[in-house]
């Protein structure tokens, strides 16, 4: 869908400017962090519970006495890990199954879609909790299960995008020049996809880190003692009353993370549209 | 022509609906690992576990399995809660009222929200007030429920004491839960309603309405919101099935006693039966409202709801 132009055709969306990259910088600082930390997330230090914030401890110390700095630093790469990891799976199968339903059509094109007319028809975070139910607790099941629903989305695009750029004249061209489908595909489609499918999958991390805080805060995502952002929110719970700096360091940083992956996402979208309305 | 018209609509709905049964079904039963292992745990003794799975049923074949569960739907039979020793469908629906309330409440909160940030940024593009909204809208958008909602208890519950802690009340027990689950809908409401003002505003109608001498504000709250509320009626009905499962979230945080509370206990206790029962009523609940969510497309939109009357 395309914004709505003005006068001079410039698109009326405002530019992103400077915010994109505020976003990738919070994100980059973030990664850093987590690389650089020292401190140890799992050290237990009973005699020390729900200390608040101190010198040693900038962000206070946990209900066993642990860092929370350091918790949320480990945390971060957890939560990250997982955002990427289903971010790749998902994508590499929807680019997969969506390609396969958009370019042999038929009923191959009619089964798969149905897999994800069924799949979509449902809350994601409802059937995420079944599976995960089901599986068990886990870092690998986490992903799994994430993964086995987030991929609906990629393959409706792919399959989309297919069948419009199939009638574009650059590819009737290579088809007359007798380029076979593997090659059409390899040269011609999946380039043109590169773009909306790097936007899709950049919301996508943050939605996939929004679902493992989630299940992580549910008690069914990454178990204890790793530290996730969800569950050291779920952690902190019980300690709202006395212990509240348990509670806001992760809210904080999980909301501003999320936020650095959506601005990155709305600057890579505008690009997009620009480069393609043009 | 209304019954036609939701004849049409509501039909093949039908089978969305008998395709959640399975769904649950199979990733409950298929997935690796023995439900009575997860129950009993692995230590169990050998004869409990064997009088378990008696007494689910789960020494006979899945397909059989399968039918029986489905049979079983069909009268309206959700099974037993192993847990609660109660009915599924009457745990169901003891809880469900409360889960409606908070998603009604949070979905009047995102719309009064959202309409007006959306129209205001859109009547000035760019301006100040504009990038202020959407970036306002873009953090409602980001922050996760699982977040917000504890932060809101420390600042509004514990800290000013505003609002109850949690529990279900009156209208100041549903405020901070309602907050929580419809602050993220506002979000990307507004952000929807703004782009869609800005291109019914580019339509050849509002030129002619501002030719006629139309104030400013006349054409855009009677002439391009009327036909930019369409996409957003969408939007609406897309977000309400990621509202319901977040109800799951929010309900767990403020110990709210509805559908997505009871769906976390039976996780917990695996409670298979309820856990079933519960994803199938909210996955079921997403369908219903939905298809009226696109009947109501249908009734604002004279385009689609005249669709395939004319050929006749």
């Amino acid at each position: 869908m395309r914004g709505p132009v003005s006068a001079d055709g410039a698109p009326r969306r405002p530019r992103s400017g400077p915010w994109w990259a505020t976003g990738l910088a919070l994100l980059a600082l973030v990664l850093l962090a987590s690389f650089m930390a020292r401190g140890d997330p799992f050290t237990q230090r009973l005699e020390e519970d729900l200390r608040p914030p101190s010198r040693e401890h900038p962000l206070g110390q946990d209900k066993l006495g642990r860092d929370v700095l350091s918790r949320l630093l480990y945390g971060a790469r957890v939560s990250l890990g997982v955002g990427i990891s289903v971010v790749l799976i998902s994508a590499t199968l929807g680019l997969a199954l969506g390609g396969v339903a958009g370019t042999v059509g038929g009923r191959t094109d009619r089964i798969v879609m149905g897999v994800v007319d069924v799949l979509l028809a449902f809350p994601g975070l409802l059937l995420a909790i079944a599976v995960v139910a089901a599986l068990g607790p886990g870092v690998t099941n986490v992903v799994l299960s994430l993964s086995l629903l987030g991929w609906t989305g990629y393959a409706r695009l792919v399959r989309g995008q297919i069948l419009s750029l199939r009638e574009r004249e650059f590819v009737a061209a290579a088809r007359a020049l007798g380029a076979r489908p593997v090659r059409i595909a390899a040269r011609h489609l999946i380039p043109n996809l590169a773009g909306l499918l790097t936007v899709q999958a950049t919301f996508g991390i943050a939605g996939a880190i929004v679902a493992e805080g989630s299940l992580s805060f549910l008690g069914l995502g990454v178990p204890a003692p790793l530290p996730s952002w969800g569950g050291m929110l779920a952690d902190a719970r019980p300690y709202l009353l006395i212990a509240p700096h348990l509670t806001i360091a992760p809210a904080a940083v999980i909301a501003f993370t999320v936020l650095a992956i959506n601005l990155l996402g709305d600057h890579l979208r505008d690009r997009w549209e620009r480069a393609s309305s043009r | 022509m209304i019954l036609r018209l939701l004849l049409r609509r509501c039909v093949p709905v039908l089978p969305r609906l008998f395709a959640v049964a399975p769904l649950v079904f199979f990733f409950l039963h298929l997935v690796p690992g023995d439900p009575v292992d997860v129950m009993l745990g692995e230590s169990a003794l050998p004869a409990d576990k064997e009088a378990l799975r008696l007494s689910l049923g789960l020494d006979r074949p899945v397909g059989e399995r399968y039918f029986h569960y489905l049979a079983s739907l069909t009268r309206g039979d959700l099974g037993e809660s192993i847990g609660l020793r109660a009915p599924v469908w009457r745990l169901v629906a003891s809880r469900y009222p409360a889960t409606l309330e908070l998603a009604a409440a949070a979905i009047v909160i995102a719309v009064s929200v959202a309409l007006p940030l959306g129209i205001i940024a859109a009547a000035r593009p760019g301006s100040l007030l504009d990038r202020a909204s959407m970036a306002a809208a873009l953090f409602g958008a980001s922050v996760p429920s699982f977040a917000l909602g504890p932060v809101l208890i420390v600042v509004f519950a514990i800290s000013l004491g505003w609002a109850p802690v949690s529990g279900r009340g009156g209208a100041a027990h549903l405020a901070l839960p309602a907050l929580t689950l419809g602050v993220g809908m506002a979000g990307i409401l507004s952000r929807i309603t703004r782009a869609s003002v800005l291109e019914a505003l580019a339509g050849d109608y509002i030129r002619t309405a501002r030719a006629k001498g139309l104030g400013r504000w006349r054409v855009l709250t009677v002439h391009a919101l009327r036909n930019a509320l369409l996409p957003v009626i969408t939007v609406i009905s897309l977000q309400l099935g990621a509202l319901l499962a977040g109800t799951i979230i929010t309900e767990t945080i403020f110990a709210w006693p509805g559908l997505g509370r009871l769906t976390v206990d039976a996780i917990a206790a695996r409670d298979y039966p309820v856990v079933q029962g519960c994803i199938l009523a909210i996955g079921a609940g997403y369908v219903v409202v939905n298809t009226a969510a696109d009947l109501l497309y249908a009734l604002a939109d004279p385009r689609i709801r005249h669709e395939g009357t004319r050929e006749r």
